[in-house]
């Protein structure tokens, strides 16, 4: 499909910012939504909205179709062996956080340890932090290699006997580089120690079958694939789910309730208490479907890859164009991140600047913050030259 | 100048550009004209939180009236900050607490304004009100 086609199934793309065109590069915060998401869930929430499992009508049997449908695709597309390996989230936190908590309750005591890379956003570090300090474990933490990746060899030095638990990103959000998830499960697993995997940016970009990885969880958010936003998924290895507690109590995770003792239901519903997102979930299937036909213009990835790292005034985090998606992390010389992000947005242009939820990374690469560019399928070459051509510009005019 | 002429000045100034960027070009040249902190300046309690960019504000009283000195390590902000203290500089805490800071508003840099974490605007306003209703509980009060 031609990328003007592309553009035309995402309603929000169409529009002007300060009379100049939108042209958005902030994706991998949020990515925009096609009409078939943003049509279904308007849809449900008209035609279908009714509690799921629990009543008998036909408005529940509908809306309960819809979503268990989606359970099944999203196993599918994650290749997990059973459904009840796949508990859907409203995002990615939700999935680390439950993660932390209740694999931290079964697994974790005092003394023990939890690796995170240093590279991790805030939501694969504090909920780990949280635990560390409830159960008096520690939390230790594996450095990037010159290039930003993770490696194998830093990780097995770093996993002793008291490591309990791994928890990585397969892409950071900073540094835009597709780690090597595989090898990093597989030393791991040499020392039976079950790993996390945060892929609220590699299952945007990286075709994921969990089997094949060999990770124990996986998490992401549907709202960066395309999907309704307060979506996400977990997938967990079923063994690790079953000995895991609840994260939450509430109605439809359990089995039988009484004052004298409640039993839980099995995974996935004892993890989903409550009212679930009903009329969103079902939106990950035709964004799942888009992403799934749709891969990033890589001409655009070299194109802004190769003008970033020739310019002596940038300097790029996350080097190597071999496991370079198209995200882009980088300083100016002399020019604030702020600064260059105000100008570029009154040319039109929507990217990140800051922090980006990732600070311990920041004080790792001796920043206090950066710019950040990432592309998505619907964005086009011009689009690229435009932007490269207006952070020119907006360096002239502060440097 | 009154506090008032000086809003007026500010809001004239900025009418002489209608484009965002010429805004941006205008506050760029008045960030770089302040004159920059020293590091011993930059101290932990004159830090602003909550701007994306650090900004550093320092005040003074001198015979009853606030003094504002500010740095920054972004120009735009360094040029908004310049703005404000030059404005609110040489008033009483009580003028500066009866103000309500609209002029921003009125020169376009209202987009700004947005209560955000990426943004810290708001945050230099209410430091300016949070000192200058300190040193109005300090001063004397009249007729003591
Ligand atoms: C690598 C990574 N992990 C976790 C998150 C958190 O995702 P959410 O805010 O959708 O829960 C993000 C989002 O920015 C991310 O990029």
């Amino acid at each position: 499909m031609q990328r003007q086609n592309i553009r035309e199934l995402f309603p929000a793309l169409d529009q002007k910012v300060y009379g100049k065109p939108l042209v958005y590069l902030d994706n991998a915060a949020t990515a925009q939504r096609p009409n078939s998401v943003v049509e279904l869930q308007a849809r449900l929430a008209r035609s279908s909205n009714a509690n799921i499992h629990r009543a008998v009508h036909k408005l529940a049997s509908d809306a309960t179709e819809a979503y268990e449908n989606t359970r099944e695709y999203v196993r599918g597309f994650l290749n997990a062996k059973s459904r009840s390996e796949i508990v859907f989230t409203s995002g990615a936190t939700a999935s680390l956080n439950l993660v932390a908590f209740s694999f931290g309750e079964a697994f974790i005591g005092k003394g023990d340890e939890v690796i995170v890379s240093v590279a991790e956003h805030h939501s694969n570090i504090v909920p780990w932090q949280m635990l560390c300090d409830r159960k008096g474990a520690s939390l230790k933490v594996l450095d990037i290699d010159e290039n930003g990746r993770l490696s194998h060899d830093a990780l097995e030095k770093l996993i002793s006997e008291r490591t309990k638990i791994v928890a990585i990103s397969h892409i950071s959000n900073v540094l835009g580089l597709v780690n090597p998830v595989r090898d990093l499960c597989a030393v791991c697993h040499k020392f039976g120690v079950p790993v996390l995997i945060d892929g609220a940016q590699g299952i945007v970009h990286v075709k994921v079958d969990v089997q094949e990885i060999g990770c124990d969880f996986y998490a992401f958010s549907g709202h960066k694939i395309y999907a309704a936003t307060g979506t996400g998924v977990l997938y967990g290895r079923k063994e690790l789910l079953d000995a895991m507690p609840p994260f939450m109590g509430g109605g439809e995770m359990i089995k039988s309730v009484s004052f004298s003792g409640t039993t839980y239901a099995e995974s996935p519903t004892k993890f989903e208490a409550g009212t679930q997102n009903i009329n969103a979930v079902p939106t990950l299937i035709p964004a799942i479907e888009f992403a799934k036909a749709h891969e990033t213009d890589p001409a655009i990835t070299e194109f802004v890859y190769r003008k970033l790292t020739e310019d002596e005034r940038i300097t790029l985090y996350g080097t190597g164009l071999e496991h370079k998606i198209p995200l882009f992390s980088f300083a100016v010389k002399g020019a604030h991140h702020e600064d260059l992000a105000l100008i570029l947005d009154k040319m039109g242009i929507a990217v990140r600047s800051g922090q980006m939820c990732a600070e311990p990374l920041m004080d790792r690469l001796g920043v206090t913050g950066l710019l950040r560019a990432s592309f998505a399928p619907y964005n086009t070459l011009e689009e690229a030259e435009y932007f490269i051509e207006c952070l020119n510009k907006a360096i002239d005019m502060l440097v | 100048m009154t506090l008032e002429e000086k809003k007026q000045q500010v809001i004239e100034d900025f009418s002489m550009y209608e484009e965002w960027l010429d805004k941006y070009e205008y506050l760029i040249e008045l960030g770089k004209a302040l004159e920059p902190f020293s590091d011993a300046d930059k101290t932990e309690d004159r830090l602003i939180k909550g701007c994306q960019s650090r900004v550093w504000l320092a005040s003074e009283l001198k015979d009853g009236k606030l003094y504002f000195r500010a740095d920054s390590d972004a120009i735009i902000t360094k040029g908004i900050i310049s703005l404000l203290i030059d404005v609110y500089s040489g008033h009483t805490p009580a003028e500066i607490s009866a103000d309500d800071f609209g002029f921003i508003a009125e020169i376009g840099l209202k987009d700004n304004l947005s209560p955000t974490r990426a943004n810290g605007l708001v945050s230099m306003i209410e430091t300016i009100r949070k000192i200058a209703g300190e040193a109005g509980n300090d001063a004397p009060k009249n007729g003591e």
